[in-house]
């Protein structure tokens, strides 16, 4: 269920192949990591399995309809339910007043915990958030189990520190990156039971519940749905779901005799989000929180762009100047930089080398976009030098200039000119690229954006402010590149 | 000629380019104060022996040396404030090659500056003293591309006499000059050579070669085929 990827993936997976007549009923979820919700059958990597998938087979039979996944990342599963890309959205999708307020929402189906886990041997001294002042506690962006960090961020200083996915947050504690995790029981199970040495604290944090999202004119839909999923909590049906994957407890019982009596009352969230539906009153309830991240993303992007001039220039010379081996090497590294995707590089950096050094993920960004852009600054940087006229360097030459001199003196300050355009696009691009460090639990200004249109349940307020905050931190740099350039060319 | 030191000796100078000879065994000597001129048709080997000397170019076989002359026999001259060793040649290029990101002032400054270590105020001095002389003083502050062809020579000239080089050489200095300006560079030829300064030239240009040249070389094919006066080598 719950991964990256804040675009829609449009990949289907279909569940069968023999759907001609039989109507469908077209479900979305994430597969990426997501047991016990839905991932690729181990088996058969075409299938999906998980109780999700058992839950929508179960609403799709009752509606004499043929289940079809649609496969769509965890962040955006809102969205496209508003948009109608499937008829209704399943991946441990969490209840809360904000999503009932934008969309047609269906009952519970399960009611969690959210647990505290950490590691064995500080199991005593981190029994609850307030003990945690200080310290960094992880969980997914845009959950129930981030806006009580939120609140806990607040209320006792915990540092909330937010990934993409459910397993790292797991494998960083017991690496002892953060120094407890906040999520809901299933994935907190999970999380001890693939990594020894860790707890779970026995008092939930906070209760939530599982729903379906539909579009906000599909009520109709969701009413049936609903009937369904109550006629299956009194047979026993989602019980037998719920056994097979494990998850089964007292908790359901007494939220299924809660949801199938005759006075039905809407079972509680524990949530602590601002639960206002007005997007301009959410904006600006986010707009401090974006304008720091919009620090983190400058200040990232300028040292970033500072260690890729630095490593540029060294690599530049080292080609123009250096030996034929020196010359090789440098090569044969800008070109495996620039052929493997910034994204792999970062996770090598932060989660692959963790066994050897665990750096810090402000540290790791900086590396990992350093690293990246040095290869395309040190291209440049050749082609600038070697742009340079050879009669220049013989004039230097015949004036009794060492090569050292003739670089420093003639050849960089005329080659450092012609590169001057390119970088200042390189630092454009390196600012908008440095969004991809959320990955590894950097929360810039895209990323922080995406967990205010998560909770909102939109993107064209969040994406007209982020858009808006990246050209004013772009366009006066491109004014200040033409200017220097115009300077010159006088 | 017997009083004059040899600053410049040439010896079966050879050079390929393309595994193709384009020198073949030059030899010949310059002495202090000297004006030389390499002349002959185009491809006679005339800029690659001005390259050669200069250092810019492998030879296959033979030697350049240069000289510095005795330090009595430049005489008590204006002190530039040079504090270490000259380089012992300037160079001027046919296509100036001046430092394109620098003024014409500090294109002329920087030689004696970082390699001569001369204290910047002297050599900004010294600088500009040289420019007015050769009468582009109001053209300090210009940057290489804003001047015309003849003044853009005449600061890749006192670019090159800043380092008070005992050997200037010179490729096709008059190829972008008109006939005045040929002259005033016929005169500032006399008078470097005058204060002692060896001067090999290679030009097609006979009238300026019979104004200002001591000795001519004619080259073809890559060999010195005659030497003399101007007036008996291109009579």
């Amino acid at each position: 269920m719950r991964s990256v990827s804040a675009l829609v993936l449009v990949l289907l997976v279909s569940t069968s192949s023999s759907a001609q007549q039989t109507p469908e009923l077209r479900w979305g979820g994430d597969a990426e990591g997501g047991a016990p919700f839905v991932e690729a059958d181990p088996r058969d990597p075409a299938r999906v399995i998980g109780f999700d998938v058992e839950v929508a087979q179960l609403l799709a039979a009752g509606l004499a309809r043929q289940p079809r996944f649609v496969q769509v990342g965890f962040t955006s599963l809102d969205a496209a339910a508003a948009r109608g890309d499937f008829d209704i959205g399943l991946s441990g999708i969490e209840d809360s007043p904000a999503r009932r307020a934008r969309l047609a929402v269906t009952i519970p189906y399960y009611e969690f915990q959210e647990i505290l886990t950490v590691r064995t041997a500080d199991g005593a001294r981190y029994r609850t958030l307030s003990d945690l002042a200080g310290r960094r506690v992880a969980t997914l962006g845009a959950t129930l189990a981030y806006d009580l960090l939120l609140a806990a961020e607040r209320d006792h200083h915990v540092v909330p520190v937010t990934y993409e996915d459910d397993v790292h947050p797991y494998s960083d504690l017991a690496l002892g990156r953060v120094d407890a995790v906040l999520l809901d029981y299933v994935l907190a199970d999970r999380g001890v039971r693939r990594n020894p040495g860790l707890m779970n604290q026995p008092t939930p944090v906070g209760v939530g519940h599982y729903v379906g999202v539909l579009a906000p004119d599909n009520a109709g839909l969701r009413d049936r749905m609903n009937e369904i999923l109550r006629q299956a909590m009194r047979d026993g049906r989602l019980e037998a779901i719920f056994r097979r994957w494990r998850l089964w407890n007292e908790d359901q019982t007494a939220l299924y005799a809660q949801l199938t009596s005759e006075n039905q009352v809407p079972p509680e969230t524990a949530s602590t989000a601002a639960v206002t539906t007005n997007a301009w009153q959410s904006a600006i309830r986010y707009l401090p929180a974006l304008f720091r991240a919009a620090g983190i993303t400058v200040l990232l992007s300028a040292l970033s762009m500072f260690l890729a001039v630095a490593l540029g220039v060294v690599i530049a010379t080292g080609r123009v100047y250096g030996s034929r081996p020196v010359e090789i090497a440098l090569t044969a590294w800008v070109e495996l930089i620039r052929g493997t995707p910034l994204l792999l590089q970062l996770f090598v950096l932060y989660f692959g080398l963790a066994a050897v050094i665990q750096l810090p993920a402000f540290v790791a960004a900086m590396l990992g976009l350093g690293i990246n852009y040095a290869a395309y600054e040190s291209e440049i940087y050749r082609g600038a030098l070697q742009a340079v006229p050879r009669g220049q360097l013989e004039a230097a030459r015949t004036l009794g200039f060492s090569n050292m001199q003739t670089l420093r003196l003639v050849r960089a300050p005329q080659a450092f000119r012609l590169a001057l355009a390119p970088m200042t696009n390189d630092f454009v691009a390196l600012l908008k690229d440095s969004s991809l460090v959320s990955v590894i639990t950097v929360v810039e200004l895209t990323k922080q954006t995406s967990i205010f249109a998560a909770n909102i349940g939109s993107w064209v307020l969040p994406g007209a402010v982020c858009a808006a905050m990246y050209l004013a931190l772009s366009l006066p740099l491109a004014r200040f590149a033409r200017r220097i350039e115009r300077t010159w060319q006088q | 000629m017997a009083a004059i030191r040899a600053v410049l000796q040439v010896q079966g100078l050879c050079l390929e380019r393309d595994h193709r000879p384009v020198v073949n065994g030059v030899t010949f000597q310059a002495g202090r104060g000297e004006r030389v001129a390499l002349m002959g048709p185009s491809g006679a080997g005339k800029t690659t022996v001005l390259r050669a000397i200069a250092g810019l170019e492998s030879q296959v076989a033979g030697a350049v040396s240069i000289c510095r002359p005795d330090t009595d026999a430049r005489g008590a001259e204006d002190d530039p404030g040079v504090s270490r060793p000259t380089p012992p040649i300037g160079m001027v290029f046919q296509f100036h090659h001046l430092f394109e990101h620098l003024t014409a002032l500090q294109n002329v400054c920087l030689a004696p500056v970082h390699v001569a270590n001369v204290a910047r105020q002297k050599a900004e001095a010294h600088a500009k003293a040289l420019l007015e002389q050769l009468g582009v003083g109001h053209r300090m502050h210009a940057r290489p591309h804003e001047l015309s062809g003849g003044e853009a020579q005449r600061v890749a000239i006192a670019r090159a006499i800043a380092m008070k080089p005992v050997l200037l050489l010179m490729d096709e200095p008059t190829a972008s000059l008109d006939p005045a300006r040929r002259d005033d560079l016929a005169a500032t030829v006399r008078n470097l050579s005058a204060d002692g300064t060896t001067i090999v030239i290679s030009t097609h240009d006979v009238p300026f070669a019979n104004a200002c040249i001591d000795r001519v070389l004619l080259l073809h094919d890559g060999r010195i085929i005659r030497e003399g006066p101007p007036a008996d080598v291109l009579s």
